[in-house]
């Protein structure tokens, strides 16, 4: 099948790659880029596990193509702390046993990031239902719930200090 | 003066340390079998049947071949060449691997394509000509016993019927006089509906078999490696030693990832042919509507009662649904895995049980979805039948319990059924969990919002479940005993590696693990590694599933560490000049008897190890052991649910969700209740809205996350956590299975709410999941709603 070039700025790097203009942005960004922290976990953009943001909104991966990412700027779980410095969402996930077996969690940050960003204070229902399109099967929601309402306080106590 | 070290400080036993595996984990570093790419790899994708039975006429390959990248398209007759085409059960049946004769359920393997990726490996797919000649489909054990039913097993010598299985236990003509004797008799009858543990990440295998070395590796997604190399070895005629399993970061099992698939066969045949690493990753619908489902069991059953509430005895029978091939995964000798444990926590003399298995031309599985083989059906057939029966004396339900569960000083109590529980504190977590949800209170709300036209509902589930299989006595899967292994070796810089038989796949093995060792030996949590999952590395083990890890190969840890210590003694009396027999232990350190101050810590003696050894005693700090426990463990829970009911429209709301349980001795308490409440979200999910059914021609609904309903964080209630403790008296540190209970005690809670809340309707039963339209029919027409397939799907 005949390739398409796609330049995309992937945790703040340009890349430039040719590809089918059927593969998905999240074979694209495991495949092709070796970013495997996105994960797919179902065929009918219902669990959320392929959630990386896009242009800052959180999108699921396996239901865009690659090409489609053309021009834009995506973030990966990959992308989100520094060195060895996690982001607050993913220290709150630590803190508050947030995650089992992993494979849900990549998706569930990169959602939380998004909503934090949007909204510093969220309420336990803002986060339940920004989360509601990713689903978890090992730890029943209420510690991710908690691992958000953590980083939300961290990151408020932390551009207070800015401040 | 030294100091006693802090055990919870150091990450012991009682310590709620954040998990080690965490790190990779956030940081999108995990290694799943996806994630891993070998050189040289190619991509192989299943053709499946799209209909539920049929006669294979023809399979035509000629246009998937011609597909520039394809490497191999895999028949069955290609794979019976290799004597492949079928592959023996956990269960003494057979499954095919790939169709020759028939396809038996929607769903099923009939072709594999190998290709240069999985695209174009799915074009392959798409490019194979399949003729069918349809047969009549069979999806529920009725239809599978009635006299002009097709034969599915047609494949099978002397199978003339539909049974895969008879089963008998208990006392039969004790339980007959103890009705006889009965002042009433109670009487239940409902469907478990089918269901499907579902974890996000699907199964997969890479197999890399290297003709250079003969040997080969599979990175597979398996919870019990150690068996799948055994199973291998005997499936596919290889030599053990060469065969390598790598089980690596799993994305949830729930005990989807126990059995032997089509999927993991096919890509080792084809990499055995190719002489190259072929990757297989299954989408979702492959996994939904192939690989081992649960449940999917007709119960009914009995209750003799006298007038003051004394269960006298219970007889019930259940038909299960097996599918096409009967590939349960559960101790071999066992046909209806352990579902003899009901009724276990209640001081009943008599019981007997019958069982009878079918075939149905639906998936093959049977695994033990987050529970000790059957017990789900088990216990929730219990706590339904002894809300019915108190519900028939007219007696608080509470009260009905209490005064049937088994005492405090009763213990050990061997039920009718042969298990002999062994300790527990059954009426304290009973009312620990009725103070929490505060059970008085909400009777007189209940009764006060019924008269004003509201339905409120409380239930309650009360269970002990077995778990943590063995003893080598009674269980065993194709022969190997379920015993489990630990190994360990201290470095001479007090560092240590423990090596265990058993695999995580999310309940933190590499973090709780370690406990057990500081605990024993006082080395700090963070210098202790866990690995597991690799056959090559670890020592041999049963696997993680039935929440058997703490119970056997956490068991063998804290064995394997106490013979450390053992040799550890005989250095600290080297190092300390003074005979054994003079030496104390404390955490983590050795001192002299009247002494205290003139001590060695376990480090110095891990030095000592390499480098000043007394004579005559072998060098190195390292050893193993393989433990088989005397009995099962017997964790109890108390759950209690109360409920709203929309008689308009059937909906129901969980109000509150308590959850009392007794699991022994907690390793890491955040961990132990990380289970809990996602074992409660999956009694909730099958209660409200997740199964699988068909259709009268074998379709299968629920074939993909839209059809196949999962609760996601809006709809999940909260859970309010509460702790008894007994210790089992067996386990080295007292400690129980847990992983399970809430997942198996947890649904009839909210059924018995929802029932509560319709209590003056006289519907006895409404089957699982209470979907809304269900419980509408019930409260408008006052009458039971079955959920037996077929379902109407136009
Ligand atoms: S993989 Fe499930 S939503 Fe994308
Ligand atoms: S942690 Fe396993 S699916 Fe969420």
């Amino acid at each position: 099948m005949e390739e398409r070039r796609v330049n995309v700025t992937v945790n703040g790097e340009p890349k430039v790659a040719d590809v089918e203009p059927r593969m998905l942005l999240a074979h694209f960004l495991r495949e092709v880029l070796g970013l495997t922290g996105t994960h797919i976990g179902c065929d009918t953009t219902n669990c959320g596990a392929c959630t990386v943001n896009f242009d800052g909104k959180p999108i699921k991966s396996c239901t865009m193509f690659a090409v489609q990412a053309d021009g834009h700027e995506v973030e990966t779980v990959e992308g989100i702390s520094r060195a060895s410095e996690l982001h607050a969402v993913q220290e709150g996930f630590k803190e508050e046993h947030g995650l089992q077996c992993g494979f849900c969690t990549s998706g569930m940050m990169m959602t939380a990031k998004a909503l934090l960003e949007e909204n510093p204070n969220p309420t336990e229902e803002d986060v339940r239902w920004a989360l509601s399109g990713n689903l978890c099967r090992c730890t029943g929601y209420q510690n991710i719930v908690k691992s958000v309402l953590w980083a939300a306080e961290k990151m408020r106590s932390e551009a207070a200090v800015r401040r | 003066m030294a100091q006693a070290l802090d055990e919870i400080k150091i990450g012991g036993l009682g310590s709620s340390r954040k998990r080690v595996e965490d790190d990779r984990f956030l940081r999108g570093k995990g290694n799943y079998t996806d994630d891993f790419k070998l050189t040289g790899m190619l991509h192989m994708e299943i053709l499946r049947s799209p209909v539920a039975h049929a006669r294979i006429k023809s399979v035509d390959t000629t246009k998937a071949w011609q597909i520039p990248g394809v490497h191999m398209v895999l028949t069955g007759e290609m794979a019976a060449q290799h004597n492949l085409a079928w592959m023996p059960t956990l269960s003494y049946d057979t499954q095919a691997v790939l169709a020759t004769d028939k396809v038996r359920f929607q769903g099923q393997e009939i072709a594999c394509v190998v290709a240069d990726d999985p695209y174009i490996a799915k074009d392959g797919c798409e490019a194979i000509e399949v003729e069918y000649e349809p047969l009549p489909a069979i999806v529920n054990p009725e239809q599978a016993l009635a006299s002009d039913a097709p034969l599915i097993r047609d494949d099978k010598v002397g199978q003339n019927d539909n049974v895969c299985y008879r089963w008998e236990v208990g006392d039969r003509e004790g339980t007959e006089r103890a009705f006889a004797q009965a002042d009433k008799i109670s009487t239940l009858r409902l469907h478990y509906p089918r269901s499907h543990p579902s974890p996000i990440e699907c199964c997969g295998s890479i197999a890399d078999y290297n003709p250079a070395t003969t040997k080969l590796t599979v990175y597979m997604t398996t919870q019990a490696p150690h068996i799948i190399r055994s199973a291998v070895a005997l499936v596919a005629e290889l030599p053990e030693h060469m065969i390598r399993i790598i089980s690596p970061d799993i994305g949830g099992g729930f005990g989807n990832k126990v059995p032997v698939y089509p999927g993991y066969v096919a890509s080792i045949l084809c990499s055995i042919l190719l002489g190259r690493p072929v990757k297989w990753i299954e989408d979702k619908t492959g996994n939904l509507t192939s690989t081992g489902f649960a449940r999917d069991m007709y119960i009914e059953g009995q209750l003799a009662l006298r007038n003051d509430g004394k269960i006298l005895a219970t007889r019930f029978h259940a038909d299960t649904d097996n599918g096409a091939f009967f590939s349960d995964a559960q101790p071999s000798k066992f046909k209806i895995g352990l579902f003899h444990s009901a009724f276990g926590c209640y001081d009943i003399p008599y019981g007997y049980q019958t069982a009878q298995g079918t075939y149905t031309n639906k998936a093959p599985g049977g695994v033990a979805y987050r529970c000790s083989f059957r017990i789900t059906e088990a216990m929730f057939f219990q706590e339904r039948m002894i809300r019915a029966a108190a519900f028939d004396l007219g007696m608080d339900q509470a009260e009905f319990r209490r005064m049937n569960l088994v005492k405090d000083d009763d213990f050990p109590h061997r039920t009718p059924f042969g298990f002999l529980l062994d300790s527990g504190q059954y009426e304290k977590c009973l009312d620990v969990a009725l103070d929490a949800i505060g059970y008085q209170d909400f009777l007189r709300e209940k009764e006060e919002a019924r008269s004003r036209g509201r339905r409120l509902g409380i239930g309650i589930s009360t269970m002990s479940e077995p778990l943590g299989a063995g003893n080598s006595r009674e269980y065993d899967i194709i022969g190997i005993k379920m015993f489990d292994a630990a190994e360990l070796r201290v470095h001479p810089s007090g560092k240590a590696i423990l090596k265990i038989g058993a695999k995580t796949q999310g309940q933190g093995h590499e973090t709780t693990f370690a406990q057990i060792v500081t605990h024993e030996l006082g080395i700090p949590a963070p210098d202790i590694v866990v690995e597991h999952g690799d056959t090559d590395n670890t020592p041999y083990g049963m696997g993680t599933y039935a929440s058997r890890s703490t119970p056997t190969a956490g068991a063998a840890t804290a064995m394997v560490s106490r013979k450390i210590r053992a040799k550890a003694r005989k250095l600290a009396a080297h190092l300390l000049e003074v005979s054994e027999e003079d030496v104390e232990w404390e955490l983590g350190r050795f001192y002299v008897r009247g002494a205290h101050d003139r001590g060695v810590t376990i480090q110095d003696c891990a030095m000592a190890a390499y480098s000043n050894m007394p004579d005559g005693l072998e060098p190195g700090l390292e050893n193993n052991a393989y433990y088989d426990p005397p009995n099962l463990t017997w964790p109890f829970a108390a759950y209690i649910v109360t409920v709203e009911v929309d008689p308009e429209t059937g909906v129901w709301d969980v109000l509150r969700m308590v959850a009392v349980d007794d699991c022994g001795v907690r390793i890491n308490p955040m961990i132990v209740e990380g289970q809990i409440m996602g074992g409660m979200t999956e009694a909730y999910a099958m209660a409200n809205m997740q199964f699988i059914t068909f259709d009268a021609d074998g379709n299968c609904v629920g074939s993909n996350y839209m059809d196949y309903l999962l609760p996601t964080a809006w709809e999940t209630p909260g859970f309010e956590l509460h702790e008894v403790t007994t210790a089992s008296p067996h386990h080295p540190i007292g400690a129980k299975g847990v992983g399970e209970c809430a997942a198996v005690g947890g649904p009839a809670a909210f059924v018995n709410a929802v029932m509560d809340a319709i209590d003056d309707t006289g519907v006895r039963n409404i089957d699982m999941p209470l979907l809304p339209d269900r419980v509408w029919e019930a409260i408008t027409y006052k009458r039971d709603v079955s959920g037996a397939p077929p379902v109407k799907t136009d």
